[in-house]
């Protein structure tokens, strides 16, 4: 029989698993670009209300709703990368902060009128619902999924990095952007490639985080922090960095509110000026 | 904005006159004056403006001179803000050295987080000054013993300005207390800004690269910038724990660091008044909408944020003085 | 007998497998007007970096007038009298001439901590300032935003910025490079009436400008020096040409 704190191991897992999804693809563009996006996680909560409505409204099955999430996040994400984020990759931080933050915040209004504040919800198929029990310990099949997914989602990415065309030319831009181009490399098609399946993973993540954490429209700026945190601690373009960093702030998390509720967040933001301070590239970055 | 002059201008004159006040600033600071006549009805709102003007400035300092991007200056708010609250509840009422209990603390404050900040730049100095700002957030709302915790703090009383005027309900002490405020620490901020000291801080922003190349420690001056500035912004927090006799939790939230940062590129910054401009214009824009709720509000400023990016990186005023150039040149 | 105003010992730098720097021996001495050539991708730039603070070596020492410098940082190496100027200029786009100068002599100074101080009331700085930049026929120009100075200016500019912190030692960053050729005169002009106390070194791909001003010459080729001594010897060394032709054929 395992003790309780295996439990809360695994829900912290699971947690940094859901994390992990929603921190990689800002950890990516931003190790490629520099580019700060404030407004990633408007694309989780895009994804999340894609989901909801093909499933209230339309009435599809959650499963297949996952993908259109990721397409959904995606689309959307490549407009406005043409419209208005190529005109700020060489503007200074600050206007890249102020017109991200300023599209978040036209998402949190726009989320409000058009579905409400009231907390979201799905309905996941009955092979998800329960919990397996493992040693004593209860292993909610929902986030079993949820693991499962993120893994898969991982694999895909650290695979494609390595082994793909397309992947050889995202590493060889991170890593020198100018000889990157020098060399013949399509810089900014491959940056709007990426930055759509960042966002998408985004989506993605949105979508699977309604039954763990919910949605509403403050989710754009509530879960900011946490990626922001995740993203400058695993350091930026660094996939294992933010695979990391997501395990270390999803088992915290989980673990403060389950064993020292008085701290609150005051040790996850402890932690992030303490690691930056000593690593200010991040665990795993580079410069 | 400057035209060649002949050679035969003499170099100090010029400087000189860069920093001599123009028509202009004194119609502004005497439509401060107007408020007490024309709009006696608001003038809580003019003073709660005055107290965001002055933090507007404390940002620019840093913001607008220095390049110091932070998402966490309302750390420095709160900390004047408690402090000041907490010596009326336990010493005494008296606004003055209330105040200077506030400044002075928040800028040892700003001078120990300093050297933190003065260390990093891009994205690692906005997560250390986001993070030291929610830092500050928890510990006053977990603190409840001191602070009040999301309840506020209570049984904050302010005593009569120099013994003699009331902070009554009218405001008009309370006006005049925060104007004149905001007003010295102006003059103060203007001859920084036009100190040697200020013209190194300018040069930081150009240039941080080059900085050192010319015999210059940019760390030092970042934190001598940054001091200054938690300072401005400790006095404002106590000036407004004065004049409302409460301090609230939301006084050290994100959402005031972000909202002054607003107000500061909206009004542009690294010009002086354009903390000010932008603070007024904010907050008389936000109560006129109050009606609305707060969900919409945010979705024009998004609005806002994204036309002043893309249209006038320079805020208003900087849209106003090329305006300016343009008309002049016909 | 001249002293020696700068020198390095065993420098070595490397970037993973990529050798920029390769046991660099290098003595300046006092006065002294040596140029540094090489093809593109030599590490010219780096040693100059190395030498300035900017990029730490790997091993080696940096000696400047008998005091080892190399753990220093680069704001301190400006102070003792070690100054350069960048390939590409590397100014304050929005303060005028004059202010950007200002700011440098204010610094060398130690005036720049005085928030409570008018700047226009350091006459001492201010008159310094427009000296050095009509020296350089820079003080007619001098009330504009730099962004707004055609290049050739900008360039002289460049070069006034590090007379402005009064250095013993000045390195010369290719300082005509991307000038018009109806500007680069004037910059020519300034390297040349430089200060004969002065000791520099220049980095420079135009061979008719280290021939006019170099009393020596010294050939860095892959991060390490191949040749050094007067213009004559190097003119006639049969393998710095081959190291210059071959860098061609190749494009």
């Amino acid at each position: 029989m395992l003790p309780p704190i295996f439990g809360v191991l695994f829900d912290g897992i699971a947690y940094g698993m859901l994390l992990f999804l929603l921190s990689v693809g800002l950890s990516v563009t931003l190790g490629l670009m520099n580019f700060v996006n404030l407004a990633h996680c408007a694309f989780a909560m895009l994804g999340g209300y894609v989901a909801i409505t093909l499933m209230q409204d339309h009435h599809w099955p959650f499963l297949a709703t996952l993908p259109a999430a990721f397409v959904a996040a995606a689309v959307v994400s490549v407009v406005l990368e043409r419209t208005l984020y190529r005109r700020l990759y060489r503007s200074s931080d600050l206007d890249q902060v102020l017109l991200t933050i300023g599209l978040a915040f036209m998402s949190v209004s726009v989320a409000a009128y058009v579905f409400g504040t009231v907390q979201q919800s799905v309905e996941t198929p009955a092979f998800m619902r329960g919990s397996f029990q493992f040693l004593g310990i209860g292993l909610g099949k929902y986030r079993l999924f949820l693991v499962g997914v993120a893994l898969l989602m991982t694999l895909l990415l650290v695979a494609g990095l390595e082994y793909t065309r397309f992947g050889a030319m995202v590493r060889a831009a991170v890593d020198n952007q100018r000889m990157a181009r020098g060399l013949g490399i399509d810089v900014d098609l491959t940056f709007a490639a990426t930055f759509a399946l960042g966002c998408g993973l985004a989506g993605l993540g949105g979508a699977l985080a309604i039954d763990i954490v919910g949605l509403d429209p403050n989710f754009s700026f509530a879960y900011l922090v946490y990626v922001l945190i995740i993203v400058s601690v695993g350091g930026l373009g660094s996939i294992a960095g933010s695979f990391v960093a997501a395990m270390l702030i999803g088992v915290s998390d989980i673990a403060g509110k389950y064993y020292f509720p008085e701290l609150g967040a005051f040790l996850i933001y402890l932690v992030m000026v303490v690691v930056l301070m000593w690593k200010p590239a991040g665990l795993f970055g580079r410069r | 904005m400057s035209v060649a002059k002949p050679a035969t201008t003499d170099p100090q004159i010029w400087l000189n006159a860069r920093s001599r006040w123009h028509r202009l600033e004194i119609c502004f600071w005497l439509a401060t004056l107007l408020p007490f006549l024309l709009f006696p009805n608001y003038l809580s709102l003019a003073s709660q403006i005055a107290i965001t003007a002055l933090f507007a400035l404390s940002l620019d300092i840093i913001l607008g001179y220095g390049g110091v991007v932070s998402l966490g200056h309302a750390a420095f708010f709160g900390v004047g803000a408690y402090a000041a609250g907490l010596y009326s509840v336990h010493v005494t009422g008296e606004p003055l050295s209330g105040l200077a209990v506030g400044g002075v603390l928040a800028g040892v404050a700003g001078y120990a987080a300093s050297f933190i900040v003065s260390r990093f730049r891009h994205l690692t100095l906005i997560m250390i000054t986001l993070g030291i700002g929610l830092l500050a957030h928890e510990v006053a709302n977990k603190a409840h013993w001191l602070t009040g915790g999301s309840d506020g703090l209570q049984g904050v009383k302010t005593l009569p300005l120099f013994g003699l005027f009331k902070f009554d309900l009218y405001g008009n002490v309370a006006y005049a207390y925060s104007l004149g405020v905001l007003f010295l620490a102006f003059l103060g901020v203007r001859r920084i800004v036009n100190s040697p000291f200020g013209l190194s801080l300018r040069g930081i922003r150009e240039n941080l690269i080059r900085m050192p190349a010319v015999g210059a420690d940019s760390r030092a001056h970042i934190r001598t910038a940054y001091t200054i500035a938690a300072t401005l912004a400790g006095i404002a927090g106590a000036i407004l724990a004065q004049t409302t006799q409460t301090v609230a939790l939301e006084s050290i939230s994100f959402q005031r660091s972000a909202d002054v940062l607003v107000m500061l590129v909206l009004g542009g910054a690294g010009r002086l008044y354009g903390g000010l401009i932008g603070a007024a214009l904010f907050m008389v824009a936000r109560d006129q909408f109050s009606g609305i709720a707060p969900q919409y509000w945010y979705f024009w400023i998004g609005l806002l944020l994204v036309t002043v990016v893309m249209f006038l990186p320079n805020g208003i005023l900087g849209g106003l003085s090329q305006l300016y150039a343009r008309w002049r040149v016909k | 007998m001249s002293e020696v105003a700068l020198a390095a010992r065993g420098l070595n730098k490397k970037f993973g497998s990529l050798v920029v720097a390769s046991d660099i021996n290098l003595v300046l001495p006092e006065g002294a007007r040596y140029a540094l050539i090489g093809p593109n991708g030599a590490g010219k730039t780096t040693l100059i970096n190395l030498l300035t603070g900017m990029l730490p070596p790997d091993s080696g020492e940096i000696v400047l007038a008998e005091q080892d410098i190399t753990a220093q940082a680069p704001q301190e190496r400006v102070r003792r009298g070690l100054a350069r100027t960048f390939q590409i200029n590397s100014l304050f786009p929005g303060l005028s001439a004059l202010e950007a100068v200002t700011l440098v002599v204010e610094e060398r100074r130690r005036l720049s901590g005085r928030f409570w101080q008018n700047l226009a009331s350091h006459k001492e700085s201010i008159e310094e300032a427009y000296d050095i930049l009509s020296r350089l026929r820079l003080g007619d120009s001098c009330y504009q935003p730099t962004r707004e100075l055609p290049y050739g200016r900008q360039r002289l500019l460049e070069i006034a910025l590090a007379l402005a912190t009064r250095p013993k030692v000045l390195l010369l960053d290719e300082p005509a490079a991307g000038v018009p050729q109806d500007e680069s005169g004037e910059v020519f002009e300034a390297v040349a009436g430089l200060s004969g106390d002065l000791t520099l070194l220049f980095i420079e791909h135009d061979m008719h400008v280290v021939f006019r001003f170099a009393s020596h010459i010294i050939v860095l080729v892959g991060g390490a020096i191949f040749a050094e001594g007067s213009p004559a010897d190097i003119a006639a060394h049969p393998g710095v040409r081959e190291v210059y032709l071959g860098t061609r054929q190749h494009g």
